[in-house]
């Protein structure tokens, strides 16, 4: 982009907000109007609330909205991926239907791809929909599903047709979550929080003109949805906080942040909190054994070569260079980092690490890391998964012999489950 | 720029990888290994000169081209790939350790003729006790009518039987820890010097026994004031031989991965099996990771980072743990024939064995790091 189109775009939407920004207004009538100028998601096309403006032109954009405090459409949580998906693959029903009410906050979403039988192998769900008359009805279960209980609409992967193979029998549909047929219960973690819930669908009903593309097409318009979990995954969470600024919209606008960032907030501890140990590690003296400083410094090196390797990847970005292998590593050094993080947190507390809640350091915070690190090498693509795409992707190697891709779906053999 | 290469950076790698891969191929690795010097003068220098090699971080004042740390990681990396048998990396170090300590008059006596390569050098400071540190420094020099004498011996000496000139450090007589320390120089042949190679594990890097009995010696710097220069030398000295290290260590990775891609075995190549990728991949994480950490600790040093202790320590331990860890996988991927002397893995593990313990393992520069922790 030349500097006269930033220049062009910052003028632009510097002049539509001085002329019609007012805090005044409630949240989704300020949306509202928001959506029908444009200015509210410039990367998408005009005809549907955009600008047709390149992605790039978006921090242009929010920092002019920033600089007047301007509150931007709804952004955070499974809604964007609903966005992208249907951007990319819904009919202009879908588009007219649900892109709007996307943008305003007014309709929630949540994704309903793993089930308990299928977790890193997702194109093997067995969640059933069957045609029954001119309607789809679905039966079976999901899991790991954040925020279905607030949910308006689902994003829902399921087998279609049994008798081809498995990545050919899917279909991907958009499912209202607010009747009789779907049930959802929260799913309790390890670390004692419910940030995501279990989905039961008994003849649960679709109309037709719900489903995405066609049967058969289900996994290639879930990996639309999943290369912008992956790719969105960490924007969605730093985007955590509204504006403090006081004032009606505002206050709106921070209830919907707190909303849907709640199943998120014991994310930093999930990660590890290296920023804590050094502090923690003075204060408890521990500091000064000779054992512990070599697992502290092990951490440091950890994390700081992890993040001079992000650094390096983007840095090969921006200057329009292919990114070499150091792009792939992330997600999984992370997993490495968080666990190495919670072996030294457990040496620095020493017997207060046996506690948890109001009796424990920091108010639960270190005995929240403990029993939250695991979670950072299944979610989002365990670690093995991690391996596998860094091994046939950079490495080039042959990938797995599978077993279950040249047979019917139904041939394939399935969890054993004892009773 | 610590987190990537410029294009003329990336071209001269390219280059320099090229004429390496063609005048060092293992088979020449395993010729000059088998020799008493570990190298030989007529190809190093007619090498060095092609590409100016030791020239490149000497300042041009004084003969060289005045390049930073980033081209000469650049350097020691690729020379960490091929194994290159060559008196380098002491060269280099001398003078580090040379530009760090030497008056104007000094530097411009001593640089121009390592720049050009008509004389090789290294740098003598670790003792019979191995120690990286002043504390380990017991040499003693004494100065009588005018003239400075050296008395005790250095150990693990890079290249130290045959190198022209050596940079030693020493301390005066009654002193203790960072307080009177002095660098030298002495000629390698001078009178009551013995020189005598040690027998090394890793056959691609000569290491020397030297003995000084009274020999003559001319202070480098001020005799008593060298603790700052020496602590300098030795962060550059740890950077360069972390950027080699990671050479070594992506080096041995792709050898492994290109093996476990041609070998079959159960009626398939080996490198379809998951437990062979996730290794692979387990050692790719390991290298990149540690070649973040030495062209950042490189960059440091020319802009001047004040963390640059720690940075320098972080490097190293990062380096030795993912060179080794390389090495163990390295020779498991080959199986049977990795344990083999025609296999050339072993080069490199060996190697990776060597950079691990020369100046201060991974326990070491991690204890180093906590102590300088700024970042």
């Amino acid at each position: 982009m030349s500097e006269h189109d930033e220049a062009t775009v910052r003028a632009e939407v510097r002049a539509w907000l001085e002329a019609n920004w007012n805090p005044g207004y409630g949240l989704i009538e300020w949306r509202t109007k928001l959506i029908e100028s444009g200015w509210g998601a410039p990367h998408w096309p005009r005809q549907w609330y955009g600008r047709d403006l390149p992605v790039a032109m978006n921090a242009v954009v929010d920092e002019e909205f920033a600089r007047v405090g301007a509150v931007g459409v709804a952004k955070a949580g499974i809604r964007t991926l609903a966005a992208a998906t249907i951007l990319a693959h819904g009919t202009d029903l879908h588009k007219k239907k649900f892109l709007r009410r996307i943008l305003t906050g007014e309709d929630t979403w949540c994704q309903l791809f793993s089930e308990p039988g299928s977790g890193s192998d997702m194109a093997g769900a067995v969640t059933r929909a069957d045609r029954r008359g001119n309607q789809w009805v679905i039966n079976g279960q999901k899991v790991w599903t954040t925020s279905a209980h607030k949910a308006h609409w689902g994003l829902l992967l399921a087998r279609a047709n049994w008798d081809v193979a498995k990545h050919k029998g899917l279909a991907y549909f958009v499912l209202d979550m607010k009747q009789p047929g779907v049930q959802v219960h929260p799913l309790k973690q390890m670390n004692g929080h419910a940030s995501f819930n279990q989905v039961f669908f008994t003849d649960a009903i679709v109309e037709p003109e719900m489903m995405i593309c066609d049967v058969g097409d289900g996994w290639t318009v879930a990996t639309t949805t999943l290369m912008h979990e992956r790719r969105g995954a960490d924007g969605l969470r730093s985007w955590a906080t509204g504006s403090d600024r006081s004032g009606r919209i505002y206050e709106e606008e921070r209830a919907e942040v707190a909303t849907t960032m709640e199943p998120y907030k014991w994310y930093p501890q999930r990660a590890g909190r290296v920023d804590l140990v050094l502090e923690r590690a003075r204060e408890t003296g521990k500091i000064d054994d000779p054992i512990v400083r070599q697992e502290i410094a092990r951490l440091l090196i950890m994390s700081k070569t992890a993040e001079w390797t992000a650094r390096r990847a983007r840095a090969a970005q921006e200057q329009g260079r292919p990114q070499g292998p150091e792009g792939s590593l992330g997600k999984l050094v992370s997993s490495h980092v968080a666990r190495q993080a919670a072996r030294v947190h457990t040496y620095i507390t020493g017997a207060d690490a046996l506690l948890r809640g109001k009796d424990s350091p920091m108010e639960g915070v270190i005995a929240e890391i403990l029993v939250s690190v695991p979670a950072t090498s299944i979610a989002g693509g365990t670690d093995e998964i991690q391996r596998n795409i860094i091994s046939e992707r950079v490495l080039k190697m042959p990938k797995e012999i599978s077993v279950d891709t040249d047979k019917p779906f139904r041939d394939v053999p399935r969890n054993i489950v004892s009773s | 720029m610590r987190f990537s290469f410029t294009p003329e950076q990336e071209e001269f790698r390219a280059g320099l990888r090229r004429a390496l891969e063609a005048r060092s191929p293992t088979k020449e690795v395993r010729r000059l290994m088998a020799t008493e010097a570990g190298w030989e003068r007529d190809g190093w220098q007619r090498l060095n000169s092609e590409l100016g090699l030791t020239a490149i971080q000497i300042p041009e004042e004084y003969g060289g081209q005045g390049f930073g740390f980033g081209e000469l990681g650049i350097v020691l990396e690729e020379m960490g790939r091929s194994l290159l048998c060559a008196p380098f990396l002491s060269t280099a170090l001398a003078a580090m350790a040379i530009q760090n300590a030497g008056s104007e008059e000094q530097k411009g006596a001593l640089l121009p003729a390592l720049a050009d390569g008509s004389r090789t050098a290294t740098l003598a400071v670790t003792e019979d006790n191995g120690r990286n540190d002043a504390a380990g420094i017991a040499m003693t020099a004494t100065q009588s009518g005018g003239v400075w004498r050296l008395v005790g011996t250095k150990s693990f000496v890079l290249d130290g039987h045959t190198a022209d000139l050596i940079v030693v450090l020493a301390r005066l007589a009654g002193t203790r820890g960072d307080q009177g320390l002095a660098f030298f120089t002495v000629a390698g042949d001078a009178a009551g010097l013995d020189r005598r190679r040690l027998d090394t594990m890793d056959e691609t890097r000569k290491l020397a026994r030297l003995q000084f009995a009274s020999v003559e010696a001319a202070p480098l710097g001020e005799p008593g004031k060298a603790a700052a220069a020496f602590d300098r030398t030795m962060q550059q000295a740890v950077i360069c031989l972390a950027n080699e290290m990671v050479g070594g260590a992506d080096r041995l990775r792709q050898d492994a991965l290109d093996y476990t891609k041609m070998r079959m075995q159960f009626g398939r190549s080996i490198a379809s099996f998951q437990v062979t990728k996730h290794k692979a991949a387990d050692m790719l994480v390991d290298v990149e990771m540690a070649k973040s950490a030495a062209y950042y600790a490189a960059a440091a040093l020319d802009e001047g980072d004040d963390d640059l202790p720690a940075l320098a320590a972080l490097a190293k331990a990062a380096a030795s743990e993912a060179y080794l860890q390389t090495a163990i996988h390295a020779v498991q991927m080959h199986g049977g024939i990795g344990f083999t002397w025609d296999n050339d893995t072993h080069l490199w593990f060996k190697r990776a064995k060597s950079s691990e313990i020369l100046f201060g393992d991974a326990n070491w520069h991690r204890e180093q790091m906590m102590r300088h922790w700024k970042h």
